[in-house]
């Protein structure tokens, strides 16, 4: 009989895992395809298979290529992370753009941007550097005592207020011309991507997602409570901190490049636990819909030309309302 | 021993703030010593009396600092008492504007108004701030009690997070299309009380007075309120009058300040708790002192940001989220998880 339910569970993970890959491909698809001139899926396969089509080449491997691999690896982290902050608070709202992770890589990054003028691998090192910082500030204020995750949700928005008003101050003290630049970084965009950017990221993401779905069986049982994990043999502090360090990562990697894409670590997880997904990777690639189909929908579907963060934040604030009207009547939060 | 501690407690924050008046008169990007600041107070008065202006440097330099040292006191006092009625009608210790997402509420609304309908005078900023706060709070609110156990901090607090992130997205798809917008917006996004002057000031106090007293004229019942409300209604006091009354009061308190100063935060989340650790939990203490304290602590905050950011300045904003987060910290860590 649990055999017999096992099965069915793992079935319907692969179900779902195929689609999710089939609807990440048709996004992508639209994203090469689309544009300000339209080409059909021929011209796209001929100038990826290598050649030279005048207008084509520059338009589809120089602009579309970058923006869809970066899209696409940005959602998957953002997502991998978010899911992961998530189950491990056992609170679908502890999303590190939420409990101040997620600032604490833009603070710096938003410092190189404006003050040290610097750019590509510098900014992503430090802003990784200045995540883990932040991570392990918080984690280590709310640990005194019993590891509680509302004490560390309440720490991380403290910190956050604070980081964000450093924001607001780099900001303030900036020259007029560099404030569009930072104001679309800050609100997440995949302008300007370029192939130097995904070979910065792709290693990145797919060492530490790889840790992460290795972790996923540990952080299953983290999420029973500190007291059965440590009861099943989960050494619940070492597998916290890593999996915190492999998030942030993750995170800090990808906000360096695009920016805080909002909501989106926040949405993934549980839209994935909705269609009954659990496995982290699916929560990545549910991030990876979300970036490119809000991409897209920024690039074309609205009067001007939104960064992707934006349509994110729009498209995601009615659901997060959804949901804490939901988790509060069923009293999950506290 | 309760006079006692009442005396000490009265002198002291009279003592505090003729101080800061002094310092947020004398400090800045040019300082003035104590001893002329009084002879140059004395003088205006005169020249005040004759119809004159004297215009010495100093002079000068005190006539553009005695509307905004007014302005920081006032606003200072407006959160404070905001933040001391919200958290004793919500019943949370975290309860502040910038905590529940109040702030961004304003902003979206003002930013709304630059945008779409050239808002630029003070009385239309105002009135679109309170607008937006208020909604914020309704929503917040509303959306943090939900559910069994009525508004917990830990729930209050994620749903102003969340709900302030969804309208902070808002506010760029608002001004990511306009530079104009986007360069006046970000002048206002960070709390600031260097722009007070006496236009602000006339519009000002009389929203404040007028809501700072409907909080001091509910106080003794809303002191009644925090026995529990079966004791209360015992005591005759009308619960859902009594709270909506200081609702309105904190919201029209903190929408008025944000919209001339910007989102300042944690003024009102840190006063009420400093003042309760001398006067316990009495309310009729706590409301009136949170006034001075709040206008004290704004108004330092601004003199150090004139001192540390010297030769520019450091917002007020800035100052306070600095000595605000690590309190909202410390009673994070101090609590008890059951009660988070």
């Amino acid at each position: 009989m649990i055999k017999k339910l096992y099965q069915k569970h793992r079935r319907k993970n692969r179900l779902i895992f195929i689609c999710l890959l089939v609807l990440v491909s048709i996004l992508s698809i639209l994203s090469l395809t689309l544009g300000n001139t339209n080409y059909d899926i021929a011209t796209v396969v001929r100038v990826l298979s290598g050649e030279t089509i005048k207008g084509a080449t520059f338009a589809i491997k120089t602009l579309r290529l970058p923006r869809l691999l970066i899209g696409l690896l940005v959602g998957l982290s953002f997502g991998m992370a978010g899911a992961t902050f998530q189950t491990m608070l056992r609170n679908p709202l502890a999303s590190p753009d939420i409990i101040g992770i997620t600032a604490g890589s833009s603070v710096t990054a938003v410092f190189c941007i404006l003050v040290l003028k610097t750019s590509g691998t510098t900014v992503a090192l430090a802003s990784v550097l200045s995540g883990l910082i932040v991570a392990l500030i918080i984690y280590g204020l709310s640990k005194g005592g019993q590891f509680s995750g509302g004490r560390l949700i309440l720490i991380g928005i403290g910190v956050q207020a604070m980081l964000n008003s450093i924001i607001s101050f780099l900001l303030l003290r900036a020259s007029q011309y560099d404030i569009p630049a930072a104001m679309r970084w800050l609100s997440g965009s995949l302008n300007g991507m370029r192939l130097s950017n995904v070979s910065l990221l792709l290693p990145i993401v797919l060492v530490f997602g790889f840790l992460l779905s290795l972790l996923s069986n540990q952080l299953k049982l983290l999420e029973l409570g500190d007291p059965s994990a440590i009861t099943l043999g989960v050494r619940t502090h070492l597998v916290r901190v890593s999996l915190v360090l492999c998030s942030v990562v993750l995170l800090a990697f990808s906000t360096s490049i695009t920016g805080p894409i909002a909501f989106v670590s926040f949405l993934s997880g549980p839209i994935a636990k909705k269609i009954g997904a659990s496995a982290p990777i699916a929560a990545g690639l549910i991030g990876s819909v979300l970036v490119l189909s809000a991409d897209l929908i920024g690039q074309f579907a609205l009067p001007f030309q939104y960064p992707v963060g934006v349509v994110t934040g729009i498209l995601g604030a009615p659901y997060l309302l959804f949901l804490l009207i939901r988790m509060n009547q069923k009293g999950g939060t506290a | 021993m309760m006079r006692k501690k009442l005396t000490v407690l009265v002198t002291g924050s009279i003592l505090l703030l003729v101080f800061t008046i002094f310092i947020s008169l004398a400090f800045g990007a040019r300082n003035i010593p104590f001893k002329e600041v009084i002879e140059i107070l004395g003088s205006l008065m005169n020249d005040a009396m004759n119809n004159e202006t004297s215009n010495t440097m100093n002079a000068l330099v005190l006539n553009e600092r005695i509307p905004r040292t007014l302005f920081g006191l006032l606003a200072g006092a407006a959160l404070g008492v905001s933040g001391a009625l919200m958290q004793s009608v919500t019943r949370n210790p975290i309860a502040d504007p910038s905590i529940l997402g109040v702030n961004t509420g304003a902003s979206l609304l003002v930013v709304l108004g630059i945008a779409f309908f050239n808002v630029n005078t003070s009385g239309a900023y105002i009135l679109f701030a309170l607008i937006g706060a208020a909604l914020t709070t309704i929503f917040v609110y509303g959306i943090g009690s939900l559910g069994s156990g009525g508004a917990t901090p830990i729930k209050l607090a994620l749903a102003g997070a969340a709900t302030s992130a969804a309208l902070s997205s808002l506010v760029s798809a608002v001004i990511l299309p306009r530079v104009d917008v986007m360069n006046a917006f970000r002048f206002w996004q960070v709390g600031s009380i260097s722009g007070g002057d006496w236009s602000k000031l006339a519009i000002l106090t009389p929203v404040v007075g007028f809501a700072l007293l409907l909080g001091f004229i509910v106080t003794p019942a809303l002191d009644a309120l925090s026995l529990g409300d079966d004791v209360a209604t015992g005591l005759g006091v009308n619960t859902r009058f009594i709270r909506l009354i200081a609702t309105v009061s904190g919201v029209v308190l903190c929408g008025a300040t944000t919209a001339f100063a910007g989102p300042i935060g944690f003024v009102g989340l840190m006063v009420p708790h400093v003042i309760r650790l001398f006067s316990g939990p009495n309310l009729k203490i706590i409301i009136p002192f949170s006034a001075i304290g709040g206008a004290v602590l704004l108004t330092v905050s601004d003199v150090i940001g004139r001192l540390i950011g010297s030769p520019g300045e450091l917002e007020a904003g800035i100052v306070t989220a600095f000595i605000g987060a690590p309190v909202l910290i410390i009673i994070a860590m101090k609590a008890k998880v059951r009660t988070l």
